[in-house]
């Protein structure tokens, strides 16, 4: 009796508000790095990863506690001399692409990258036959 | 005429389409994000006492010997609460669990084993989630299974029901 009440009330909780604690936020989660060219990399960094609590929102606009710990991650090993780049790679390497927002290429977002490369180049093939078709016709009615 | 059957397609197109992404909007949606950490060895960490009664954790604790549960949990996540029982169970049948507490207090910590009892050999201390974010983990609780290399084999995300154990103990059989 007591698990089903228990259960029935966990079935209403919403999950996010619960997963709150009462913890500092970590040292780098809400404070700027001293150098504004490595935080401005960092802030560039942090606006196009995904917080994976909140996950329509980058960390950078998310308050949930996780994502704070992620911007300590971005800000730390900004300042420890990472690249953008190289943080990038370790996320994606722990929560494959799901974690970044800027899409990258790899063995199943290629066909976002080629399928309107595709598209164009059939486009322009198509225009090329028809403007070449109608401008042999002109050439053709002024004989 | 030939050429009138052409003028559907991108009707056709659209339609179908359409009737994917209302299909879609039916489907329930994955929300959690798996670990793509699985398959890989833990990477280094060392983290302190998460309170006074057990040690804390490091890579070493869980390489070595047999397969070990590794277990992200926190005093103030209630899923953890109803993971409890099914976590002593495991241990119950000689399981060793090796836990990570996130963001949390020594006292809290103690308050919540002295509720819901104690099922871990050590937990360490993960004040700012960097383990968590280390595994490819993003939530509590999320239990792991680590080989006797310490290598992650298996990533089970949410608290552990009754229905899961059995596959648990199978996954630690596996990564004997």
């Amino acid at each position: 009796m007591i698990r089903s009440v228990l259960a029935a009330l966990f079935a209403f909780l919403a999950l996010p508000a619960l997963a709150q604690d009462t913890m500092p936020p970590a040292p780098y989660a809400y404070n700027q790095l001293q150098d504004p060219r490595l935080e401005a990399e960092a802030s560039a960094l942090m606006h196009t990863l995904r917080c994976l609590k909140c996950q329509s929102q980058s960390i950078a606009d998310s308050d949930a506690p996780m994502a704070g710990d992620m911007r300590h991650q971005v800000r730390s090993r900004i300042l420890a001399g990472e690249s953008s780049g190289q943080i990038r790679s370790w996320l994606i390497a722990r929560y494959g692409d799901y974690v970044s927002y800027e899409p990258e290429v790899s063995a199943t977002t290629w066909p976002l990258f080629a399928v309107p490369a595709l598209v164009i180049l059939i486009v322009g093939g198509v225009l090329l036959r028809r403007l070449g078709k109608r401008r042999s016709d002109d050439a053709g009615d002024a004989v | 005429m030939r050429d009138r059957v052409w003028l559907w397609v991108p009707l056709a197109l659209f339609a179908f389409f359409a009737g994917l992404a209302g299909y879609m909007l039916t489907q329930e949606k994955e929300q959690f994000v798996a670990s793509t950490m699985v398959g890989q060895p833990l990477p280094d960490f060392a983290l302190p006492a998460a309170f006074g009664g057990l040690p804390g954790a490091a890579k070493a604790d869980l390489t070595g010997g047999k397969a070990r549960l590794l277990n992200i949990w926190a005093s103030w996540c209630l899923p953890c609460i109803a993971e409890a029982p099914q976590l002593d169970a495991l241990k119950n049948q000689g399981v060793e669990i090796v836990g990570i507490a996130i963001r949390d207090r020594p006292e809290d910590v103690a308050n919540f084993l002295g509720r819901y009892g104690n099922p871990y050999s050590r937990i360490g201390s993960d004040k700012i989630s960097e383990v968590q974010l280390a595994i490819g983990s993003s939530g509590v609780p999320e239990t792991f299974v680590i080989d006797a290399k310490g290598v992650i084999r298996y990533q089970h995300i949410g608290d552990i029901r009754d229905s899961d154990v059995p596959k648990l103990l199978a996954e630690l059989e596996k990564a004997r």
